[in-house]
């Protein structure tokens, strides 16, 4: 009878115990958050890995870290977001869009996460996206491109710290159409999906608004993604009379297309443009061939080494130091990301006073316009949930004396000039002429 | 005459790179009737060795032709280690049990190679451009094509050569017949069959790695590089017949002509034209077009 009694006895006050500091834990959850969990999504295998997932992971890593020790440039230098503490958790974005959803849910629901950043596929954005409403958790799509997160439904909790693929392929056309206005005709080497398919579109109807004389090659090339020989369409495009080739190729495959092309002397009969090669120009180093026009998805990377801002300067030195390589484009992308992240904490922490719900940074970063990096981001389409920030190309010069790629003729476009405004679809607003469009 | 030059070469070139992977997934077949979907990654792995090496030994000031020694060297290493470990280690249990059976389990291999690969040569994508910056490039058709490349032609032709005349001029090669035709007359004759599984598995594996290896210095090693080649390189087995090497060799040259010429004058088509050619085979003669024949035992 009197074991009885004491194990009830020591059952209630263990109950009790628990309901009382898990009572205090939310007590305290509701004035200060100690911590925040930021997912941090990135290719960490597969041949995207190296020249996206890897730097990308690295830029948020770094950024996160340095938010955490108030090491950050002003405006950023106060220590945390909102206060709190990030720890970022690292996982593999490859696997295809059903693993990522199931990560996804597992991430929010299981593992408390607050915010999920990063993603670079566009098939996981697009698939991420109603999730994320639903699970009403703040994710920041870092580097992904399809224009149709935000043109095809209105998104409440997703938002993009980067323009989307339009403004790369828009930028790429005014700059060709600046430099060579004499251009007789153009040809494309794009991988066969949407990526590949929606840059060569707007690339084509762009130039196609600048430059009308020019005319678009009949044989267009479409391999598969990750097919990596591509000696068949290096002839082909040799043998094509146009004297210009738009690719959007990315990671292995552009690595590839560059080795082979290079070898064969592609770059020397055609300009080549590569909307993505930035990405690879420091990896590729010495054989990155000259006179190629390059892209890196916006003013990032080896486009904006020398903007000599407070930002981008810590951003370039803090990243050579901890993982000895510039910082590439992707790098940025994901490092523009939490700063985003850290900007919507900041806002919705101050004004609430407290610890934010996930509706007040929401409600923070909605609009918002902030100084990243490299470039100011603007989130201005969408509803406030899309950025538009410049554009920028550049042609390859390789520096013999400091050793390392560079850039000549780098010019950049005003988000304006190479984003629709706000409501119109990237496609409509092409074909309409782009009406609006500020490029000075 | 130049496009037919252009797309002769573009289109033997192709079908070298596959001849080179299919011959070794065709040969596993015949011989231990296994379908061995980690033939990928053993395309893979000598493609990371190669790499691996050739940059290494470049940093040292070794000269570029050195590259295609590493080249062989890689693909035999390969054969020989991982093809004795997985033979030896995994295959040997897996004789006689349902097919099914021995694809998940080479499936379930060509994973966890993958990640291995990850774990010894990390996600940065390796170079190895110096045995092709060492052979240069020539005009032929009216077009600059690097030697490199065309070479490929030659070495499938030799890997053709050697496995058609280890076969039908050897010794060796009436075992591995006698062994393919019967394997339990061939063990009752005297015939050391684990032994023949062994060597015609490292053998195979060693195709696999010298396919990669050669291709190393034209691309960029990156992770995922054997998922792309086991589809092609099966593609190229089931329209020449599981088990040939003539239907190997036919099957890769098919594919890549046709693949060549669509490249040029359809390319819209270019995904389409390999499984088309594939799916017509298999409608009309589903055994492969030069498909061995089979023994009807009572």
């Amino acid at each position: 009878m009197l074991t009885k009694k004491l194990i009830r006895g020591v059952g209630l006050a263990a109950v009790s115990a628990i309901a009382i500091s898990g009572g205090a834990a939310q007590a305290q959850d509701a004035t200060k958050q100690d911590t925040i969990k930021i997912a941090v999504a990135a290719f960490l295998s597969g041949g995207a890995a190296g020249p996206f997932g890897v730097p990308g992971r690295n830029g948020a890593e770094l950024v996160i870290d340095a938010i955490n020790a108030g090491k950050l440039p002003a405006p950023y230098a106060a220590k945390g977001f909102g206060g709190a503490t990030a720890e970022g958790i690292f996982f593999d974005e490859s696997g295809g869009a059903t693993k990522q959803v199931a990560e996804y849910r597992n991430l929010v629901q299981k593992r408390g996460v607050n915010v999920v950043i990063g993603y670079v596929g566009s098939g996981n954005c697009i698939a991420l996206s109603p999730v994320a409403d639903e699970l009403k958790t703040l994710t920041i799509f870092s580097t992904c491109g399809t224009p149709r997160i935000f043109e095809e439904s209105p998104r409440s909790y997703v938002f993009r710290s980067m323009s989307h693929a339009t403004a790369d392929n828009i930028a790429a056309a005014h700059y060709v159409a600046d430099k060579f206005p004499n251009l007789k005709g153009y040809t494309g080497i794009n991988q066969n999906y949407s990526w590949g398919q929606d840059s060569w579109r707007d690339f084509d109807l762009t130039l196609q608004t600048r430059n009308s004389s020019a005319k678009a090659s009949e044989k267009l090339q479409f391999p598969k993604i990750f097919a990596g020989q591509y000696g068949t369409e290096i002839s082909a495009l040799s043998l094509d009379k146009s004297e210009l080739v738009h690719s959007s190729f990315w990671g292995g495959d552009l690595e590839a297309f560059v080795i082979q092309g290079g070898a064969r002397g592609l770059f020397k009969k055609k300009t080549a443009v590569l909307t993505v090669g930035g990405a690879a120009s420091y990896r590729l180093g010495k054989r990155m061939p000259d006179n190629i026009i390059l892209g890196d998805r916006g003013p990032y990377g080896i486009l904006v080494r020398d903007r000599k801002t407070a930002l981008n300067t810590w951003f370039i030195n803090a990243f050579k130091d901890r993982y000895g390589t510039y910082p590439s484009g992707p790098a940025y992308h994901y490092a523009q990301s939490i700063l985003a992240t850290k900007v919507a904490y900041d806002k919705a922490a101050a004004s609430a006073g407290m610890a934010p719900t996930q509706e007040q940074v929401v409600a923070a970063l909605k609009g918002a316009t902030f100084e990243s990096f490299s470039t100011t981001v603007d989130m201005a389409l969408g509803n406030g949930h899309q950025a538009i920030t410049e554009a920028a190309y550049g042609i390859t010069r390789y520096n013999n004396e400091a050793g390392e790629p560079a850039l000549t003729d780098v010019k950049f476009f005003p988000a304006k000039c190479v984003m629709p405004p706000d409501g119109v679809t990237s496609v409509d607003w092409i074909k309409g002429g782009m009406k609006g469009a500020t490029c000075s | 005459m130049e496009t037919f030059i252009t797309n002769l070469l573009n289109g033997l070139q192709y079908s070298s790179y596959l001849v080179i992977v299919s011959v070794g997934l065709t040969i596993i077949f015949g011989v231990m009737k296994i379908l061995n979907v980690a033939h990928g990654s053993f395309y893979a792995w000598g493609a990371y060795t190669s790499a691996f090496f050739i940059g290494k030994f470049s940093d040292m000031g070794w000269p570029d032709a050195f590259g295609f020694v590493i080249i062989f060297a890689s693909a035999i290493a390969v054969g020989l280690v991982l093809g004795f470990i997985i033979e030896r280690g995994l295959l040997r249990f897996m004789y006689g049990r349902d097919e099914v059976v021995i694809i998940l389990a080479t499936f379930g291999l060509f994973l966890v190679l993958e990640d291995v690969i990850l774990l010894v040569f990390g996600v940065d994508p390796y170079f190895a451009y110096q045995p092709m910056a060492y052979l240069e490039s020539v005009e032929v058709g009216g077009i600059t094509r690097d030697v490199y490349g065309l070479s490929l032609i030659l070495v499938s032709t030799l890997v053709a050569a050697g496995c058609w005349y280890g076969l039908n001029r050897t010794k060796w090669g009436n075992i591995l017949k006698a062994v393919i035709f019967d394997r339990e007359m061939s063990v009752s004759m005297g015939i050391n069959v684990p032994m023949v599984y062994t060597v015609t598995f490292i053998g195979g594996t060693a195709l696999g790695a010298l396919g990669g290896a050669y291709i190393a210095p034209t691309v960029s090693v990156a992770p995922g590089l054997g998922g792309e080649v086991i589809v092609l390189s099966f593609a190229v087995v089931v329209i020449g017949g599981m088990g040939s090497i003539p239907g190997a060799l036919i099957g890769s040259i098919l594919i890549g002509l046709l693949r060549a010429i669509s490249v040029h004058e359809f390319p819209q088509i270019e995904l389409f034209v390999i499984f088309a050619v594939m799916a017509v085979v298999l409608v009309f003669r589903p055994e492969g077009l030069f498909a061995p024949a089979k023994v009807r035992k009572i």
